[in-house]
């Protein structure tokens, strides 16, 4: 059952991406204006400028 | 903001900027510009940084343009909108760029910014909230991997004993830490609790989960089967869900009152012994020192004018809708709007001692009293710990007495604690608070505070203030086809010159072109005059014209009077119109046993008017602030429970002192910061819809308390038997939380 131990762990290591990929978007404010947010990729600012 | 409100607004060309017209200034847009300095933050590294409430933005064009317009002054380095609060924050370098170029930026796209200090803004929502999601995503990272762990073990009886020791281990090693960590928030407030010498909801929470972990340790050591790691880390993730909910519908709510708040710090502009001008934050206004107050600008301190004449709008002190005139020496105070010309003063009293701030205060003594409300889940909470607690004592007892050893005993008690651990108690209310919120947010209506439904649903008399609140508040010429073209003409003509709230009805009524008048001159208090070819005419008050005192009946409407060059007298009747649904809505508040009051403040013959078109028996005109307050308090005092609507400064200490109470969205800021819930529309029915509302969730929470204590009765009788396995635990636990959650979605579709 050796291969139990690779599976844990590959299953802990790929949980703690997630909470770490978690409190690095709520650090980083990415839940401060999630109104905004949905509105924002709406806007065309990444087009070159004519 | 709702979607839908905001489609419904993008479709119809919303944004200032996105029309092409230009746009007609708000006069207190105008007069904001000048004095943005003084809110400007500098930091270490010299860069400062200026945070501005921005008004009309209502979709994902306006957070372009609001960022455009302020990037492209000159200098500025950064410009962030924040869309959910409306806040700009604008930053540039030392000498690069000035504050009141951004407010005039932003002013010539059409939208109103309004520079604040962020200190005036508490942060503390924000960091709670971040506190209760990180909390909340390490609880759940754990939840999901010691469910792997322990479905495994639960299905593998046939597991070799080292596996199923290292699987119990591996468990205690997720679940302990993420405890330790996620589970602070309900430490921290049982300790509270506790050292108040309170029970509340956390207590029973803490108690069970410390419990579950520290017996499951016990167990693993111990060799023994009874492990609740699973069932203690997924009852934390259930109640930190309902706890987040709780905040965030509050957070929200606080973060729209504390923009109104913010706003009221303006600038004043003081007029120095040498005659220079300078700008002051109205905190630092001091008696004695002389204010110049330009037109449509709000009035920032007591004080005594020392112009000749003036004319203000105190409706937002006194709920009066006509405007009042003031002569040199008089009194003015601090919120009356400048509607007249330019105007010096010299301050008597200011900041804290004005009236204003009278107001204010006795409106903060009013919410102290309403603060010892104590909410639904607060009550229950009261009495379910005791109970709770009191059984677990009771299982060990029974336990001990009937031979078994303190083990089984211990072990039998404990697991009473965890499955009566109230974690569908902690979702019933938050669930149901969640899904009422929406509803009502999409008919456009805020609430407030978290427990203002459950105060609303027991309300059994209304109070409504009349100018604003039953009425719109906009003056409008009664029976415009009354008058023929050519006086119309005359009359708008000269109006159009003029801010006084009669002229902008009269003209917002002028349907032909205006005639084209000559040496246009408004005497404040008075009226206007000018010159046509046949002669001067006039456009003004009853003598202004020369109009005698018998020349109409003395009735009660506003009225304004034109002189034409032919010596001709045209008298026009203004109205303060009821808003549409006002009738219906009174007769629906009776149908529903609600008792209906009208405070106003404006003059008697108004108020009996609209009193006896909406059939209200129970009446009085005049009313200053505190009588108002008084009134409410009397009703109270009676015993009866009182929504209170209204919408100016003056109603702001009633709305304090009601039961519960609620404001239009043009409300005074000052009005809408005491309110609990703020309706968007102009709908009266908002009332009842919020009323509607109310109840049904009322009768949900009960459903759930009711579901939750059934399961309960179930679960604690297997649960002092000790026929409780770590698998029931979790399933009874998760199965409660889920039901209890999908009986609060019903709300969504009851009508």
């Amino acid at each position: 059952m050796d291969v139990l131990i690779i599976l844990i762990g590959a299953a802990l290591f790929l949980g703690a991406l997630g909470l770490a990929a978690f409190l690095w978007s709520l650090k980083s404010n990415q839940y401060d204006d999630l109104d905004g947010a949905a509105r924002r990729i709406l806007l065309d600012d990444d087009l070159p400028e004519d | 903001m709702t979607a839908i409100l905001d489609d419904a607004a993008s479709a119809a060309g919303c944004c200032p900027a996105s029309q092409a017209v230009p746009v007609a200034f708000p006069d207190e847009a105008v007069t904001g510009a000048g004095q943005a300095g003084t809110f400007a933050q500098t930091g270490e590294d010299g860069r400062h940084v200026l945070s501005l409430l921005v008004d009309g933005i209502t979709c994902a064009a306006c957070i372009a343009h609001v960022e455009k317009a302020a990037r492209s002054v000159p200098g500025v380095e950064f410009a962030r909108l924040n869309y959910s609060t409306r806040r700009l924050q604008v930053g540039w370098q030392e000498n690069s760029a000035d504050a009141d170029s951004i407010v005039t930026a932003l002013a010539a796209r059409g939208y109103k910014a309004t520079p604040y200090a962020p200190e005036g803004v508490s942060e503390g929502d924000d960091a709670a909230l971040k506190t209760l999601l990180r909390a909340l995503g390490v609880a759940g990272f754990a939840a999901m991997n010691v469910m792997l762990l322990s479905v495994s073990l639960w299905a593998g009886s046939d597991m070799a004993p080292e596996t199923r020791l290292l699987f119990q281990w591996l468990s205690a090693l997720i679940v302990l830490p993420a405890i330790a960590y996620a589970g602070q928030p309900f430490f921290r407030a049982a300790l509270s609790a506790l050292r108040g010498g309170r029970l509340n909801m956390d207590v029973p929470i803490s108690l069970a989960i410390i419990l579950a972990a520290t017996m499951s340790l016990y167990q693993t050591i111990t060799g023994g089967d009874e492990i609740y790691f699973d069932a203690s880390i997924m009852l934390l993730f259930f109640l930190l869900l309902g706890r987040t909910l709780d905040l965030r519908v509050r957070a929200k709510a606080r973060s729209a009152a504390q923009n109104l708040l913010a706003m009221r710090s303006r600038a004043a502009t003081v007029i120095r012994s040498d005659g220079t001008r300078e700008f002051l934050q109205a905190e630092h206004i001091r008696p004695g020192m002389t204010l110049a107050v330009a037109s449509g600008e709000r009035i920032p301190a007591d004080g005594t004018l020392s112009s000749a004449t003036a004319t203000l709008d105190t409706s937002l002190l006194t709920g009066e809708t006509l405007p009042e005139s003031a002569r040199s020496g008089a009194t003015v105070f601090a919120g009356s709007l400048n509607i007249g010309d330019p105007l010096e003063l010299v301050v008597t009293a200011a900041a804290d001692a004005t009236l204003l701030s009278e107001i204010v205060r006795l409106m903060e003594v009013a919410e102290q009293g309403r603060a010892r409300y104590v909410r639904l889940a607060d009550r229950v909470a009261a009495w379910y710990a005791p109970v709770v607690h009191g059984l677990g004592a009771i299982t060990v007892l029974a336990w001990l007495w009937s031979g078994a050893g303190w083990e089984t005993a211990l072990l039998n008690g404990i697991a009473v604690l965890i499955i009566t651990c109230p974690c569908a108690l902690g979702l019933a209310v938050p669930a149901v608070q969640v899904v009422a919120g929406g509803r009502l947010l999409r008919a456009g209506i805020l609430i407030k505070s978290g427990d203002a439904l459950e105060r609303l649903a027991d309300v059994d008399t209304v109070v409504f203030d009349k100018t604003g609140t039953l009425t719109t508040g906009a003056l409008q010429l009664a029976d415009p086809d009354r008058y023929d073209e050519a006086t119309m003409a005359l009359a708008t003509a000269l109006a159009q010159e003029s801010r006084h709230p009669l002229s902008r009805a009269l003209t917002a009524a002028g349907r032909s072109h205006p005639a084209t008048i000559r040496n246009i001159r408004e005497t404040s208090g008075f009226g206007l005059s000018g010159e046509i070819e046949a002669g001067e005419i006039r456009l003004g008050s009853r003598t202004w014209v020369g109009a005698g005192e018998d020349a109409a009946p003395e009735d009660t409407q506003a009225e304004i009077w034109l002189r034409d060059a032919a010596g001709n007298l045209t008298r026009f009747t203004f109205d303060d119109e009821l808003r549409r649904d006002a009738v219906e809505t009174v007769s629906r508040l009776r149908q529903y046993g609600m008792a209906v009051i009208l405070l106003s403040g404006d003059r008697t013959p108004a108020v009996r008017a609209i009193a006896e078109t909406l059939g209200i028996r129970d009446w009085r005109a005049g009313c200053l602030p505190q009588n108002k307050a008084a009134r409410l308090t009397a009703l109270s005092a009676e015993g009866r429970k009182v929504l209170m609507v209204g919408d100016g400064l003056n109603d702001a200490p009633a709305l304090a002192t009601a039961h519960v109470s609620m404001s239009p969205a043009d409300a005074a800021d000052i009005a809408q910061v005491a309110a609990d819930f703020i309706s968007l529309g102009d709908r009266l029915g908002a009332v009842c819809d919020c009323l509607t509302t109310a109840r049904q969730s009322r009768r949900l929470v009960w459903q759930n308390f009711a579901l939750a204590f059934g399961y309960n009765a179930i679960a604690i009788p297997l649960a002092i038997t000790g026929f409780v396995t770590p698998l029931i635990a979790a399933i009874a636990m998760s199965g409660s939380s889920i039901i209890v959650t999908l009986n609060a979605l019903r709300l969504k579709w009851m009508s």
